[in-house]
């Protein structure tokens, strides 16, 4: 483990070198212990793949005084379960009509379109961070043959639902926004709802597995063309 | 009611203290750039701290009042009028329904504050009205200000007429020194680099905004290209591969995947964020210990003490 400086009222600790499920569970038990520990000293944390972002209130406590709280908490070790949080299933439609780079990634791959289908649905991911965007989490990691790098040009409107992969992470967008991942399908779950409770159906260390669906049962679900 | 906005200016944004410990949901933080002008503003209404205020940047705001209420406007220096008279900045003004409030176009310094006695009545979102643009969220359906919209606030027919005298006011050049707390992948920045990064100037570039300060000047290199990506605090200062260095906002994104030198002090950010493009800007490392003293000190400023009460 690592701690250096970030700012004024925040330290980053490094509990790793590389997103593992050891190491993100590793993150996911610092955060929590810290949050008893520090109570409303703690202004926020920000969970990563392999890092902890911890950010305090300078008028209340200090760099010196977290440090130590963080070296105890690690030291208290955790009996990890790399199993991680709860298993979420998000059923995605696999179509080129919504998953426009679909093909050109099957392509790539020298694969069928089936195969990139199985492939990116027989596996399980882990949430291993959330940001860019409200809601955004990046899953980890699919399979090394469907892994395909950002497009050249992002596109300047990706929908909502779209479920997309980018080296080997895959997520599915919350929001319409700009990017540049491989869209191949989509899925009917909101995966950002500032109204519902809880907005988000993921959280950091989480499972997920993509089940896929037929267009008629995507529409079905609420999904949108 | 309160006030109907006639003209939004540039950019016209509701915000409180900001929005905390929504990170791991991807939210950023919002709040004002200026802070301690907004604090201020807040204070000299003898509002409670973080109380909900407009933030105007680059100026041209143009209010009516359907209440009878008292306004204050700090930051940047521009030219306020109410009902077509000139008034001071740094005070707190009183506003009768039908008048017009106009906020001209800013001479020095571009974020204005303009709060109004007992704050402006948003409802929160995630804890919080502060806007996002970004991400929809704060404010009046999480967008700015625009021509047509109602301001709520609380009728009020007395309020302290305080005032922060002139030489006690927040000065903002055309050049600013900002302290850096070194850190995150520090050591991957050689030291050559460091040193140049922390001894030549740097100016404002036009792409900045309440996401980052972009700076234009001397490249610096560093000895990885991207990293893991990890959570990133206000004031983080990434260099992406063109060695442009950016300093990160209230609106940045909560995590992300370029190399960073540092992080800049939140006192000096609240100057940052009132240079224009153009303006010139240095960089100098204190430690952690020296950031903590001077948050304190400036915690301990007992401002108020220094107000002084126009009566009527």
């Amino acid at each position: 483990m690592r701690i250096h400086p970030a700012g004024e009222n925040a330290l980053i600790v490094y509990l790793g070198e590389a997103a593992t499920p050891v190491v993100s569970a590793q993150v996911q038990a610092l955060a929590e212990g810290l949050q008893q520990q520090l109570g409303a000293d703690l202004i926020d944390v920000v969970p990563s793949y392999a890092s902890l972002l911890v950010i305090y209130d300078p008028l209340t406590t200090d760099h010196m005084a977290v440090s130590r709280c963080i070296r105890a908490v690690v030291a208290q070790g955790t009996d990890t379960e790399t199993g991680g949080g709860a298993l979420i299933e998000l059923p995605v439609y696999y179509h080129s009509e919504v998953g426009e780079d679909l093909e050109s990634l099957a392509e790539a791959a020298q694969l069928s379109i089936d195969d990139v289908i199985g492939l990116h649905s027989g596996a399980e991911y882990r949430v291993y961070a959330i940001g860019f965007a409200p809601g955004f989490a990046y899953l980890g990691e699919v399979d090394e043959r469907i892994a395909a790098p950002r497009l050249a040009t992002p596109r300047q409107r990706v929908p909502r639902g779209a479920v997309a992969i980018a080296d080997r992470q895959t997520a599915v967008y919350p929001a319409p926004s700009p990017g540049g991942w491989n869209l191949i399908g989509r899925c009917p779950i909101r995966m950002f709802d500032p109204d519902a409770t809880p907005t988000m159906p993921v959280g950091v260390g989480d499972r997920v597995r993509f089940v896929p669906v037929t267009r008629e049962e995507y529409l079905t679900l609420g999904g949108e063309l | 009611m309160g006030f109907t906005v006639k003209q939004p200016g540039m950019l016209a944004l509701l915000q409180d203290a900001g929005r905390f410990g929504q990170h791991r949901i991807g939210l950023t933080t919002g709040g004002p750039l200026d802070k301690r002008a907004f604090d201020l503003c807040n204070a000299l209404l003898e509002n409670p701290v973080g109380t909900t205020a407009v933030e105007l940047s680059f100026g041209g705001l143009e209010l009516v009042a359907t209440e009878d209420t008292f306004i204050c406007v700090t930051g940047a220096d521009a030219p306020l009028t109410i009902a077509g008279e000139e008034q001071p900045l740094y005070t707190v003004l009183p506003v009768r329904a039908g008048d017009t409030v106009h906020l001209g176009f800013s001479e020095n310094g571009c974020r204005s504050y303009l709060g109004v006695a007992d704050g402006f009545k948003v409802t929160e979102s995630f804890g919080s009205t502060s806007t996002v643009v970004r991400e929809g969220i704060g404010g009046l359906q999480g967008g700015k200000l625009e021509a047509g919209d109602t301001l709520h606030c609380s009728a009020i027919s007395t309020r302290k007429q305080l005032q922060l005298p002139a030489q006690h006011r927040p000065v903002y050049s055309d050049e600013l020194t900002v302290r850096v707390i070194p850190g995150y992948q520090l050591s991957h920045f050689p030291r050559y680099q460091q040193r140049r990064f922390f001894s030549l100037p740097y100016t404002v570039s036009t792409r900045s905004d309440r996401m980052g300060y972009r700076m234009e000047g001397p490249e610096i290199s560093c000895d990885i290209q991207g990293i893991l990506s990890e959570g990133i605090c206000l004031g983080a200062i990434q260099v992406p591969a063109d060695g442009q260095p950016i300093v990160l906002l209230n609106d940045r994104q909560t995590i992300g995947g370029y190399p960073k030198i540092g992080a800049a002090l939140s006192l000096d950010l609240a100057l940052l964020a009132q240079l224009r493009p153009g303006q010139q800007v240095h960089f100098t490392p204190i430690s952690q210990h020296e950031a903590h003293n001077a948050l304190h000190l400036a915690a301990n400023n007992n401002v108020t003490a220094l107000f002084e009460d126009l009566g009527t």
